[in-house]
């Protein structure tokens, strides 16, 4: 029976790729192993190989097609006997060999239903029982200028150009961290950037945390303004006492004599099915340390003026990125210089019947929530906090004073959480405005289990945050 | 009964590879002994009232002091040019003091006055002059070498000709950072000079109950650093490892090591009662090796100074620290505005 091959996922956060060339043609003879596709991820530009023997019977697929969803069959692979004139067209997917799993390359990945019912990483127009609901714009951010022109650009370029551009203004900027150059990025967060500014400024390090943070600590002390990318935030815990003990105490302890102008960015918080040691969010952590400023986007706009602010910011600031939205993309205004005030909160949708306020990741239940609350009337005000230390407080208490009922989201741990902060603050603050307990919806107390169904019950949901909203609201 | 009790030091030791090998301790000057005397003597002194001034409870905390190490960092900075940096650990009252810090300033930062080089927020462990290129001062025992490696990193970036002086102990030398900075500052070829100052006791612990390589000379062959044993008791035989070292740095090789085989004579910290070796060993090494008493020997054997003349640079050291410690004794503690400030720009 032909063997279906199928769209690869190739990184646990891939739902799509582009095909970008065939290696093999029709007719084409192809043993296990062979190349027989290039396909360009949102990360690299992958081979795919062959697992079985055959004939290339038939391209589903053409090349340089975009957006190919993964399982997706893009070829079919005949065995001895067949003949291509049996090819029916194909279903989508319904009509794959029964059992052929050990047959189709790269296949074993997560089929769609073993990823969360409701990936974050879609954006809003996915999750069906919001689909009808009128998608909510952002509200204009009053740090961008009105009629600025706006390109759709995703988190990832956002970040790289936000590099780029200090590096071109200040020639004491340069970045440092595991396959930042010649691999061009773990997460293509720096590709391009070895290129345009050369070894000397775009480091190579050994994989070796603790040492390379102490480094570019170092290398800040001396004056330079060093970025240190983590792979991810999971391995910066062999480096958390440089960056607390080193970046964070110098300036107290000098007498403000001399300080750490030094970034820390990568990807934070849970990707997706990686598990309990590479899936935590540390925007608590680090919030909790003075002497830190803890910056942590949502939007590839706010990524891109806020990490220009981060290398500019004479201080020791945590970045902290997410691996599922590197993909998303969102208008970016196009100025020559777009840099955006850390400490701020941005008012992501107005509203008077609750304010939700969240950051990073947790925005994309917050927005998604916001939709259905629309559709059963609450008119919810969402706000971005964007930097969790300094904690832009006036504008959540600003926004509680209108609304009178708060929801935090987040994706950390629900102890000493950011939402346990913004809380206790509240009440002492706030105390009079609240006609509810505020309600802090959070990551599960639990590590973060691999098993896809355990994994979507680890995380927040939409629904969670319904039900939160509902109940500060008492709409039963 | 201490096991470290080790032959005379000043073994002259190579590496076996990059061809180095301990330099002949250096020919002083009578200029050049009369100032390595001077700045020890000024330590030594410095340190005394200090421990002083810690049993008065003038000094609170931990206050680890150098007495008996001062010819290492005293023939270090006998090498450096200007802009060349500096960076240790938390017995670091010495090395700034090497580096021109002032000894009021130093003082007062032990007792935790508005006059301190840190405002009385840093203490004894935590001190830093951006203008005198001193990094620190850093309380936690091996962070200070990666950070030093780091300073090699920006002085490789900017294409001087500076090297970063990066000490740190016998103890620290057993922590993993070390290593990972290790191989870093060879991979990159780093301006940086690890100064280990083997005092033979990590706290309480001696080198042979916590080393497996007790040459720490050798413990930059895995990274091919080559290293050098130097008898840390003599300042004119750390003069001339630190004229080697630097000119091995300032010529584009990279790191090197440098073992200085020194040795405490007070406890870890203030708190400390050594009990972990013996009366005999400390007064030996007192009696046999003292780095200040060496010098006085031979400037009085030269006769380029008598007695006389050595009384009077004595004097003139204890007004030094009796001002700096009168200072620091009446200095006022920082306003308390002082809580809030400094802790981002």
């Amino acid at each position: 029976m032909p063997i279906e091959i199928l769209m690869p996922a190739l990184s646990p956060t891939m739902e799509e790729g582009n095909l970008s060339k065939w290696l093999k043609n029709e007719g084409d003879k192809v043993v296990a192993g062979d190349v027989i596709a290039e396909i360009e991820t949102d990360k690299a530009t992958m081979e795919v190989e062959a697992v079985d023997e055959g004939t290339l019977g038939k391209i589903l697929i053409a090349a340089g097609t975009e957006g190919v969803k993964v399982n997706t069959p893009i070829a079919v692979l005949l065995q001895d006997g067949e003949s291509a004139a049996a090819l029916t067209s194909p279903s989508d997917g319904g009509g794959r060999a029964a059992g052929a799993g050990g047959g189709e390359p790269a296949a074993a990945t997560p089929t769609p239903a073993g990823e969360p019912a409701d990936p974050p990483h879609k954006g809003e127009g996915k999750a069906a029982p919001v689909a009808a609901a009128p998608k909510a714009e952002i509200a204009a951010d009053p740090d961008i200028p009105a009629g600025t022109e706006m390109v759709s650009t995703t988190v990832r370029e956002a970040l790289r150009d936000a590099m780029a551009e200090e590096m071109r203004r200040d020639g004491d900027v340069f970045v440092m961290g595991e396959e930042v150059a010649e691999y061009q990025g773990a997460y293509k967060i720096t590709q391009g950037l070895l290129q345009e500014f050369g070894p000397r400024r775009v480091v190579d390090t050994p994989i070796t945390e603790h040492g390379f943070a102490g480094v570019g600590v170092g290398a800040a002390m001396a004056g330079l303004k060093p970025i240190v990318e983590f792979m991810t935030f999971n391995f910066a815990m062999q480096a958390i006492d440089q960056i607390i003990n080193s970046a964070a105490k110098t300036l107290y302890m000098s007498g403000g004599q001399m300080g750490a102008p030094i970034v820390f960015r990568g990807p934070n918080g849970a990707a997706a099915r990686v598990a309990a040691q590479h899936s935590q969010c540390y925007a608590a952590w680090y919030s909790h340390i003075p002497g830190l400023k803890v910056v942590m986007p949502y939007t590839a706009a706010d990524a891109k003026g806020l990490l220009k602010a981060a290398i500019r910011d004479p201080n020791p600031v945590i970045f902290l990125e997410n691996e599922i939205l590197y993909g998303q993309s969102f208008d970016v205004p196009k100025l020559d210089d777009f840099v955006l005030p850390i400490g701020k909160a941005r008012i992501h949708k107005s509203g008077k019947d609750v304010t939700i306020v969240s950051f990073g990741i947790g925005m994309t239940y917050a927005v998604k929530a916001e939709a259905e609350l629309r559709g059963m009337g609450i008119d919810a005000e969402i706000i971005d906090l964007r930097t969790i230390r300094p904690l832009d407080l006036d504008t959540v208490i600003a926004s509680v004073k209108k609304t009178n009922r708060l929801v935090v989201v987040e994706e950390g741990f629900p102890q000493n959480s950011v939402g346990d902060h913004i809380a206790n603050q509240v009440s002492q603050r706030a105390f009079d405005f609240l006609d509810a307990p505020v309600i802090t919806v959070a990551g599960k107390d639990v590590p973060m289990p691999y098993a896809a169904n355990l994994e979507k019950l680890a995380l927040p949901n939409v629904g969670e945050v319904i039900d939160a909203v509902k109940a500060v609201t008492y709409r039963g | 009964m201490a096991t470290a009790a080790r032959k005379a030091p000043a073994k002259s030791k190579s590496d076996g590879k990059s061809g180095l090998s301990a330099p002949k301790p250096a020919d002083f000057t009578k200029d050049e002994e009369l100032s390595a005397y001077r700045h020890m003597l000024l330590i030594r002194r410095f340190e005394e009232k200090a421990g002083q001034l810690y049993g008065m409870g003038f000094i609170g905390g931990f206050c680890h002091l150098y007495i008996g190490q001062e010819a290492v960092v005293t023939g270090m900075k006998m090498a450096l040019i200007e802009g060349d940096q500096m960076i240790t650990a938390y017995r670091d009252h010495g090395h700034m003091l090497a580096m021109d810090l002032s000894p009021r300033g130093v003082m007062a930062e032990l007792t935790g006055r508005r006059g301190g080089l840190s405002k009385g927020k840093g203490g004894s462990m935590h001190m830093f002059s951006k203008e005198k290129h001193f990094y620190g001062g850093h309380g936690i025992v091996g962070a200070q070498v990666s950070l030093g490696t780091g300073l090699a990193f920006a002085n490789r970036y900017r294409e001087n000709k500076n090297v970063s002086l990066t000490y740190f102990g016998d103890g620290a030398a057993n922590q993993g950072q070390v290593y990972e900075s290790f191989n870093m500052a060879s991979l990159w070829k780093l301006p940086v000079i690890y100064i280990i100052e083997n005092n033979r006791y990590a706290m309480g612990t001696s080198v042979s109950r916590s080393s497996a390589e007790t040459d720490f000379s050798h413990r930059g062959a895995s990274f091919k650093i080559p290293g050098i044993q130097v008898d840390g008791m003599d300042v004119r035989a750390v003069k001339a490892a630190a004229d080697l070292a630097t000119e091995w740095c300032r010529s584009g090789n990279g790191p090197l090591i440098l073992e200085m085989q020194t040795y405490r004579y007070r406890g870890h910290s203030m708190s400390d009662p050594a009990k972990y070796r013996s009366k005999e060993e400390v007064q030996k090494m007192r009696s046999e090796h003292d780095p200040i008493e060496q010098v006085k020997a031979r400037l009085i054997e030269k006769k380029w100074a008598d007695e006389d003349e050595l009384k009077a640079i004595d004097k003139e050291v204890r007004d030094i620290v009796a001002d700096a410690a009168e200072f620091a004794q009446n200095d006022a503690e920082p306003d308390a505005s002082e809580l809030w400030t400094d802790i981002v720009l």
